[in-house]
Order: C-alpha cells, then sequence, then structure tokens
C-alpha cells in the first residue's frame, strides 16, 4: 500500500510535530509513505474566499505531486474535504477525479481503511475533542447533532484505544469554533468570541488538551488560549495516537 | 436600506457587549435545543425533512402551472387576485385596495415580505396608519427598528429594554418588565386596534393551489383576529409559497413549528378560503426577484424556503452578531443567500458572514444546502466584481505563491523568520489576528525541511 503523504500548507510550516506524528503514525500500522516534495496547498483559502477560479495552477501542482498513489492521506479534515469537493484539472481531469476518491484525512484512514481496532499509544490526560465542522459535517466523522441518526464517533473511537486517556465530554458537542479560514480576519469579533465559547465549554468540563483532526481549528483557539495565558493546550489528534507506548 | 457599515463592523458593535452576546447566543440556544428534542420525538423526521424537500422541487418546477391553478380557484372562492412584479407595485396595490374603501387604518400580523417591500412606511407617507399586531413585530414598530429575527422579531431585546420602551410609549410605570404583565398591556392596546380597524394584512405560509385557500400560521392567533373582525381582508405572498395540494399540509405543518420553536405545531394553523357575506378578500401575489431566483440553477432551491429561522437559530455566527447586523429583512444564513439575489452590491458582504460550518443545512426542514449556496454566492460575487480591490490583489498574490513550490517554500521561510526574529512586523494593530489571538510558535523548522534531512531515515 503506497500512501501519499499530503501536508497542508499551514501544518508544514507552523505544526511540524503534527506532520511528523501522521508519518511515523502510518508507518507504525505498516504502510510505505511517500511525501511530495513540491506540494503545497489544496487552494482552499482562495477558494472559500470567493476565488476558486485562481485555484487552477494550485489544483494543476496537486494533480501532479499526488498522481499514482493507492491513496493520499492529510491530517487535516479541512483540506481533504476541499480536495474531495473542489479538485479539478483542464489537463489531466481523470487524475484529479481519481485523487477525489482516493483521498482521506487521518482519522478516517485509520477507522475505514487500515480497521486499526487497537493502538500502542499512552497519553494520561483528560482530552476533550473538537468536532471540525468540515471533518463532521463534511466527511461525516461522527454523527451531526442536528440530525435524527444514529450516534458514531470515528475521533472517539480512535481515542479510547490511547491507554491512559480520560475523555472529556461539552454541552455542545459540534458547534463551530469561528476559525472560518479568512472569517477568522474579516469577521474578528464574531471569530474570536465563537472561539472563546468553544474553549469555555472545553475548559469548564476538565479538558487538559483540545484535540481535532484539523489543526486550523486547533491553531485559531491556541491563539486565544495562549493570549489569555490558559493552561490548556492544543494537540494535533496525531500526536496523541502517536504518542510512546508506557516503557514496561 | 441605506447603510454604511457592512456585517463584520456591526458584528463588532454588537459584540461590544459580551453579557448581551452571551445572553443572546443563550437564548437562541435554547430553541435550538428545543428544536432537537421535538425532531428526536418525531418519527421518521429525517424523511419528512426529505419529503417536504421533494415537494418544494416539484413546486419551483412548476410554478407556473400551480400558480396558476392557485389563481383560478382563488377567483373561484371570490378573492380578488392581484399580481406585483416588485415592492413598489405591492405597495400600491395595497393603497389603492384601502383608498378605494376610504380606510385610513389597517392592523397587519407578521410578514417578512411587506417588511421587505417597506410597505409600512409606503402607507404612513399617504396617511393611513398601519399596526403590526404580531407582539414581537408590534415592539419593534414601537421601536422604529426592523425586525432581527423572521419567527423572534426582537429577541435581541431584553425583557428589560421592553419595559423602557413600553413606559416611554404605553405609558406603563417604570421599571415594570415582568413579561406577563408587559404582554397584558400590549394586549390591551391591540384588542382595542382589532375591533376598530376595517382593514388587516395577512402574510401567507403556505398556498393550497388545489383548493385556492392559504394557510397563516401563528402562536398569538393575531391574525385570526385582525382578520375575522375586518371588512377588507388582504394578504400579500411571495410566489414561492404554493404547495400542490392540502394533503402536503401534513408534511410542512408537521415540519414548520417544530424546527422553529421546537413546538409541535403553531398554536393557530388557520385556513382561509372565503370572504364572509359583506367581507371582501384580497391576495396579491408577490415576485420580487423570485422569478431572477428561479432563473439561477444554483440558487433557486433557496425558493423552497418556508421561514422557520431554524438556521438562524443553529447559526453561531448569527447567534453572535444578532439579527440587525445582517443589514437585511431576514437576517443569517437564508438571508445571507436569499439578499444577493435582490441586490448584490448591496449585500455582497453577507454570504462572508459565515464559517460554512453546516449546521444551517442540517436543520433546514427543507434541505436547502445553504453553506453550499454560500459558497457559490462568494463565487458569483467576485466573478461580478462586488469585491474589493485589495482582497483581489492578496488573493492573486497567495495564488501566485502557492503555485510555485519554490516561492512557497521562501515565503514559509520568511514568514517564521519574521516571526521569531521580528514579531512586531506581524504581532501589530494592523493584523486582526493578532488583536485578541498570539501568533503560532513558529521557532522549529517546516516539515519540508524537516523531511529532507530524516525522511530517509524513516521507513
Amino acid at each position: 500500500m503506497k500512501i501519499g503523504l499530503f501536508i497542508p500548507c499551514y501544518v508544514n510550516q507552523l505544526y511540524p510535530n503534527a506532520a511528523i506524528a501522521t508519518l511515523e503514525l502510518l508507518q507504525k500500522l505498516g504502510a510505505e509513505v511517500v511525501y511530495p516534495a513540491r506540494q503545497t496547498c489544496c487552494g482552499q483559502p482562495m477558494a472559500n474566499s470567493g476565488y476558486e477560479h485562481l485555484t487552477q495552477s494550485c489544483n494543476d501542482l496537486f494533480v501532479e505531486n499526488f498522481s499514482g498513489f493507492d491513496y493520499i492521506v492529510a491530517p487535516s479534515a479541512s483540506c481533504v474535504l476541499h480536495v474531495k469537493d473542489h479538485l479539478h484539472t483542464h489537463t489531466n481531469e481523470k487524475a484529479a477525479t481519481e485523487i477525489r476518491g482516493k483521498i482521506y484525512e487521518l482519522v478516517e484512514f485509520l477507522t475505514d481503511i487500515l480497521k486499526i481496532e487497537k493502538l500502542d499509544a499512552h497519553f494520561p490526560h483528560k482530552v476533550g475533542i473538537h468536532q471540525s465542522c468540515h471533518g463532521l459535517r463534511g466527511l461525516h466523522l461522527a454523527q451531526m447533532s442536528e440530525l435524527v441518526a444514529p450516534a458514531f464517533s470515528k475521533p472517539r473511537q480512535l481515542l479510547k484505544m490511547v491507554n491512559g486517556l480520560e475523555l472529556t465530554e461539552i454541552e455542545r458537542a459540534d458547534e463551530c469554533c469561528g476559525f472560518g479560514g479568512l472569517f477568522c480576519i474579516a469577521e474578528e469579533a464574531v471569530s474570536v468570541k465563537m472561539g472563546k465559547d468553544r474553549i469555555a465549554d472545553h475548559t469548564k468540563n476538565g479538558a487538559e488538551y483540545i484535540t481535532s483532526p484539523d489543526l486550523s481549528c486547533l491553531m485559531h483557539m491556541e491563539g486565544i488560549l495562549h493570549r489569555n495565558k490558559s493552561n490548556v493546550k492544543i494537540i494535533h489528534i496525531a500526536e496523541i495516537l502517536n504518542s510512546s507506548p508506557i516503557k514496561a | 436600506m441605506k447603510n454604511t457599515l457592512d456585517h463584520a463592523a456591526l458584528a463588532e458593535e454588537f459584540n461590544k457587549d459580551e453579557d448581551r452576546v452571551d445572553w443572546h447566543d443563550g437564548a437562541l440556544w435554547w430553541i435550538r435545543q428545543k428544536r432537537d428534542r421535538a425532531a428526536n420525538q418525531t418519527p421518521q423526521w429525517e424523511e419528512l425533512r426529505e419529503a417536504a424537500s421533494a415537494i418544494k422541487a416539484n413546486v419551483i418546477s412548476n410554478l407556473h402551472d400551480y400558480l396558476i391553478q392557485f389563481e383560478e380557484n382563488l377567483k373561484k372562492n371570490g378573492v380578488k387576485v392581484y399580481w406585483a412584479a416588485d415592492a413598489e407595485e405591492h405597495n400600491q396595490i395595497v393603497y389603492s385596495i384601502l383608498k378605494d374603501k376610504d380606510i385610513k387604518q389597517m392592523v397587519k400580523s407578521k410578514s417578512m415580505l411587506t417588511e421587505e417591500c417597506h410597505l409600512n412606511e409606503y402607507l404612513e407617507e399617504r396617511g393611513i396608519e398601519v399596526i403590526n399586531s404580531d407582539l414581537g413585530e408590534y415592539i419593534q414598530q414601537i421601536d422604529n427598528e426592523p425586525p432581527s429575527h423572521i419567527v423572534l422579531p426582537c429577541i435581541h431585546k431584553r425583557k428589560e429594554e421592553i419595559g423602557e420602551l413600553f413606559h416611554d410609549h404605553l405609558g406603563t410605570e417604570k421599571g415594570l418588565s415582568d413579561p406577563t404583565l408587559l404582554t397584558r398591556v400590549a394586549r390591551k392596546h391591540l384588542n382595542n386596534v382589532f375591533l376598530t380597524r376595517r382593514a388587516a394584512l395577512t402574510g401567507v405560509n403556505f398556498a393550497v393551489a388545489e383548493t385556492g385557500e392559504y394557510v397563516v400560521c401563528t402562536n398569538e392567533g393575531n391574525a385570526d383576529m385582525g382578520a375575522h373582525l375586518s371588512d377588507v381582508q388582504i394578504a400579500s405572498m411571495g410566489l414561492e409559497k404554493i404547495i400542490p395540494e392540502r394533503k402536503h399540509l401534513g408534511v410542512f405543518l408537521r415540519l414548520l413549528a417544530r424546527s422553529a420553536i421546537g413546538q409541535p405545531i403553531t398554536i393557530y394553523s388557520s385556513h382561509y378560503k372565503k370572504p364572509r357575506p359583506g367581507q371582501e378578500m384580497h391576495l396579491i401575489l408577490v415576485d420580487k426577484g423570485r422569478s431572477d431566483l428561479l432563473a439561477r440553477p444554483d440558487f433557486r432551491d433557496s425558493l423552497k424556503c418556508i421561514k422557520c429561522g431554524a438556521c438562524m437559530n443553529t447559526c453561531p455566527v448569527y447567534r453572535k452578531s444578532g439579527g440587525l447586523s445582517y443589514h437585511n429583512t431576514i437576517s443569517g444564513p437564508i438571508g445571507a443567500i436569499l439578499a444577493p439575489n435582490l441586490d448584490m452590491k448591496q449585500h455582497a458582504d453577507l454570504p462572508f458572514a459565515s464559517t460554512l460550518c453546516g449546521s444551517c443545512s442540517n436543520v433546514c426542514p427543507v434541505k436547502i444546502p445553504i453553506h453550499d449556496q454560500l459558497y457559490k454566492w462568494r463565487q458569483e460575487i467576485v466573478r461580478l466584481g462586488y469585491s474589493a480591490n485589495r482582497k483581489t490583489f492578496s488573493m492573486k498574490a497567495m495564488a501566485l505563491t502557492l503555485s510555485s513550490p519554490e516561492i512557497y517554500n521562501t515565503a514559509g521561510k520568511t514568514g517564521r523568520w519574521l516571526l521569531n526574529n521580528a514579531p512586531f512586523a506581524i504581532n501589530n494593530k494592523f493584523n486582526p489576528w493578532y488583536k485578541q489571538r498570539d501568533m503560532p510558535d513558529s521557532s522549529q523548522q517546516s516539515f519540508g525541511e524537516w523531511y529532507a534531512k530524516n525522511g530517509s531515515k524513516t521507513k
């Protein structure tokens, strides 16, 4: 099984540890992982701002980098959703179509493709899950609270395999954190208020860490936590799942 | 409507009073929770939504035929029918009906369409007094402010503020803020209005093509009070309010109040069909951009809307910015996809007042893909040139950077270097991120750099 590792632009630049954890975790689970060095971005920042027409060369580059793999895996639900919904190219639409069908966010790749049932990881902390909206309502990583439908949660399924980890609950299970791409700049006041309220829900329920399959949400909440000198930390789910087992 | 501030600026203003934001957010979240409970107690809720969506899809695909059928049946029932292309024409029709009967006062139940048409102002300029009889709208009218929510027009006001308003305008004692007592005062005033007005205007929730009847849903019974006591009954409806057959009400009436406020059904679901002896009934079918919307394949599904307001209650941006910050009669997510069709320049900011979280589409009882339409409106607004030049410039710069691995790597390195070595270049008041958030730690190498050194050592 040959996996193309897609590390979104801001993860690459600002959260290398999450990317390393993703790589190591996939290798630990027996996959052959390749990181195509000429990758940049999925184009979502432009597209969500109304400039999808400017993403053509980004898309071409993406197709050039990620053709020919069995799967493409990325530690970012939002970017994966964007590729699934919007990757098209004039030059090689056949390859683009293949990629749209083969790209997976890390959590769903572990639960649906590798179907892992146990993990050798240890993370003795209280952890709250932040459901990223694109992971939840776009990729259906968990059941959405608005729908009348059976409950499930892929991130929860994986975190339950981690030794010592205690999941904390929140009152508004899947409310948006207010990041929203350029929304966090254009609508700064509402964005920050939404982030503060998400954080408060986690902290009052005892979380030491907030984790998510999306670092963009976490980056936004981290900025607020840090500014307010909170002890609560953010951590990408890959880093928890890749944490070292207890030494015997 | 004239205004200079966009949603972001108005929302920032609203957020200066955090207690108010928390209270507003909490009140609407409570309604969202009531909606969830009601949905979960209804067998086959998701199938009902699917059915409602399909019925409305049929309606908008065959709108012409259903409208003609509805008109024929209205006429058979003795109702006078008018067609209005826009707000001006609609207002003229209402005025001419009233003028014809020499009526100077009218009572009006909740109708977002007439709010959009600015009917009250139009009639008042011509010497006709209009009283809104829905309690929330009545309060908004006293305060000379538009509704902030289509179902809960004054949800942004605290009871103490309403007490103040009543003190100033209705002569209640100062400091009175008990909701029951305030409601009694309003009722007393409104009862007098109902008894003395000869004309009543209502909106329409559902217009049944098959029978020519229309259904008006309220909790207060105010539409009924007005209509039953009037000599002249007028109804204004948007073209999209049609449903084909009476039996389809079984789907929509089960969805409407549950989605709106978590109540099994509205207290009053009144069917109006024929005038009483001696009474006149008039019905105005209003286009006002509906047929334009029908001609936009990407957006026509928004004509399915039954105006329940569920998308507003669930929207965290709406809850934390307030309905008035949308500077449009219909606010929230549904307002943000309806408004650009009416005036793209005026409402170019609204599709951007969203994180595209998608909760709106999930609560929508007629399954309008609201967040997909928000995304598509953004593309339209940019394509047609309603985006700021500096935004276009920065987007082009971003596209250039991200389409070249070399420029991208250099830019990433430069950005991280700046953050580490010259944080003042980024952490300043010109950076909206930094106002209330710190920048991420950038002291490390990028993953790409790490991989170039260590990639071969991993297996």
